[in-house]
């Protein structure tokens, strides 16, 4: 507790190199912003979120491939919430579904096998994206499909991984001198990972929880470690220095890596995982889905890469809301925009 | 035995079903008469009020439709400073209803109207093609005598105050869908005891609002706009029972934003603050109540977290979770 009571007085009355401070996972933005922490922050310490967050870092040709898809005949897309929201180039899922598409929202991949069983003429189509941490969980369903012999699940596959969009965003002019490094993506590939981009940028990496206290100790952590090329592990509950060789060894029965489009960062190589050729026939043609559309004014691309904060696209809180968004990062509920809009003046 | 469409023919089925359930269930000398309209004494200043309710399920720990209906419908009368006297449900049923399920919601409805002190006077039956759904529209009248509350008549330095904890309606119904286990009760219930000793005792309540849909995040922010005036409150102050506080990490849920079905939250001038909070805590159903924070200039809903930081509080977004009343 004094321990807590001092890093908050520290963090307040810090007055060295002023710092900005990097995190790349939605659970964190929505900690950060849920918890104030930047009001309790000095004017030298900056936060800035990155792209963290599965839905707002989605291309709009991978969205509109899924609207096609839930417009074709016998055929229904399953999707978390957050998603159907999105606009792709022209339309969302949910304009798809006014037009006569088929939707399902679901809280798993797993829920869609009861689904898929009792509708056997249907193809049912799984938005799947996600980070390290929610590719098992696609592995695990079809490890059940193809045990079960269930041939009309299929997925539509947008996964990435997060080390080199961490490279990627790293070497951009966004003067980041520390980052927050994700969660629960290093309770898969442990904090190890970070390592040579730490030496690489001379910076140092922090792993948190995702507890207000947590939070504060590793800002607290990466002011102290500034400009050391480090990784430090304060998540050590969950988090090891090695991977978690039983996820990579389930998800790479089923998947491989491959190159993967960002929102705003265009194609970055190593950056995804694809369905394995011997699987293809679960593809739902998920390859070359490359294609972005930034609509009007939307500062989605530069908020995902810390280049501006949201509040300083000249869209936020005027006419992007999360009412009614335009760019992906207002409608995720781990979304920086949306975080930024409903928990700050 | 199911409900069938002859049960809303306005025949035979339809008279049995409505003296055997509703009028048996309801009794009273207005009621009984059975007359097209109800006849009833008024007062110079009433308030009137309607809602619908198509909570899924109909059943859930702590109470089911019917007494939803009786207790969404009385606390809203109540949050003008009226005390409720009349209401009028009417049921729109899917075939396949059962007759047995109507009977409970029937039974809930007639005790929560006693404890509530209103009668209902005047009721409608209609059955639809479906699959078993009942919905509930009842609509009330109250007198109002003195001041009525008002969310505009907010005031610079009035104290926030909770009947109690937040969220457990919300809670308990969503754990009924997702079938989780837990004791989380819904705490739907009518809050006359509260208001009428608040008033008895003279207190200077200005604005109350029950905590109903959209949380106590979205209430504020009403009760803030309506005002022109900042409500600053505590996360600490905020009272929640330490299951649900539980249930709200798991899910990733916000308590702001999670419906109540038996809590309110006033704003009472600042000398009134402590007397007001031994009345709600007193009286039925508040024990739990607690000051939350206060009026100031300004405009919106400011929370000084539990780490100390300052956040704004918004309102909720989306649809939440769907019928939760």
């Amino acid at each position: 507790m004094d321990k807590i009571k001092e890093i908050i007085s520290f963090l307040k009355e810090y007055d060295g190199e002023p710092v900005t401070l990097m995190e790349v996972c939605g659970t964190h933005t929505a900690s950060i912003v849920e918890n104030g922490i930047e009001s309790m922050l000095s004017d030298k310490i900056r936060l800035i979120t990155g792209p963290g967050c599965p839905v707002c870092v989605t291309v709009a040709s991978y969205i509109d491939k899924l609207c096609e898809l839930s417009l074709k005949p016998n055929t229904c897309v399953c999707s978390f919430g957050d998603m159907i929201r999105v606009k792709g180039s022209k339309i969302s899922l949910d304009d798809a579904k006014a037009q006569g598409g088929r939707i399902l929202m679901v809280y798993s991949p797993l829920d869609l096998i009861n689904v898929a069983k009792e509708d056997p003429h249907t193809t049912f189509v799984f938005a799947a994206v996600g980070f390290e941490t929610t590719t098992p969980l696609y592995a695990v369903l079809l490890e059940e499909i193809i045990k079960q012999d269930i041939k009309n699940i299929k997925l539509l596959c947008a996964l990435k991984t997060m080390p080199m969009v961490i490279d990627k965003v790293l070497s951009a002019e966004n003067n980041i001198t520390g980052m927050i490094a994700p969660g629960h993506v290093s309770v898969i590939t442990g904090s190890d990972v970070f390592a040579p981009f730490a030496e690489k940028f001379g910076i140092p990496f922090v792993v948190a929880g995702f507890e207000g206290e947590q939070l504060l100790a590793a800002i607290w952590a990466l002011v102290k470690l500034n400009g050391k090329g480090v990784v430090k592990n304060l998540y050590t509950e969950a988090v090891t220095k090695e991977r978690n060789e039983k996820s990579y060894a389930l998800t790479s029965k089923y998947f491989e890596p491959c190159p993967a489009a960002w929102r705003g960062l265009g194609v970055i190589e190593n950056s995804g995982v694809r369905l394995k050729d011997e699987y293809a026939f679960f593809d739902a043609g998920s390859d070359g889905l490359y294609e972005d559309f930034m609509p009007k004014g939307c500062s989605c691309a530069e908020v995902i890469t810390g280049l501006k904060r949201p509040e300083e696209c000249p869209l936020f809180g005027k006419v992007c809301t999360p009412s009614s968004p335009v760019g992906a990062c207002m409608v995720s509920h781990e979304g920086s925009c949306f975080n930024y809009y409903n928990n700050k003046g | 035995m199911k409900i069938t469409l002859a049960h809303g023919s306005g025949g035979q089925s339809t008279k049995e079903l409505i003296e055997k359930i509703f009028a048996a269930s309801y009794k009273n000398d207005v009621l009984d008469m059975m007359e097209d309209s109800a006849v009833v004494n008024g007062s110079a200043k009433i308030a009137i009020t309607t809602d619908s309710f198509v909570v899924n399920p109909l059943f859930f720990k702590g109470g089911n439709i019917g007494k939803l209906a009786v207790c969404g419908t009385v606390n809203d009368l109540l949050m003008r400073g009226a005390t409720p006297k009349y209401l009028t449900s009417a049921f729109i049923i899917e075939e396949g209803a059962d007759v047995n399920e109507l009977k409970l919601i029937a039974a809930a409805m007639a005790s929560a109207a006693r404890e509530a002190g209103v009668i209902i006077v005047a009721g409608d039956t209609k059955v639809i093609e479906g699959n078993g759904g009942i919905y509930i529209n009842t609509s009330g009248v109250g007198f109002i005598e003195g001041e009525d509350f008002a969310s505009s008549k907010c005031e610079e330095d009035d104290v926030i105050i909770v009947s109690g904890s937040m969220g457990d309606h919300h809670a308990a119904i969503l754990s009924h869908r997702m079938g989780i286990k837990n004791d989380i009760s819904s705490d739907v219930a009518p809050l006359c005891d509260i208001v009428a000793n608040l008033k008895k005792a003279g207190i200077k309540v200005h604005a109350m609002r029950d905590v109903t849909r959209g949380g106590l995040g979205t209430v504020l922010n009403e009760l803030a706009d309506a005002s022109g005036k900042c409500f600053n409150i505590e996360e600490n102050a905020i009272p929640v029972s330490s299951q649900v506080k539980s249930f709200v990490k798991l899910l990733g849920l916000n308590i702001m934003h999670m419906g109540n079905e038996g809590k309110l939250v006033c704003t009472v001038a600042k000398e009134d603050a402590e007397k007001a909070l031994a009345i709600i805590k007193s009286g039925k159903y508040g024990e739990n109540a607690a000051i939350i924070g206060k009026v100031t200039e300004g405009s919106g809903v400011v929370m000084e977290t539990a780490l100390g930081g300052k956040k704004k509080v918004g309102i909720l977004i989306g649809e939440g979770l769907p019928r939760i009343c």
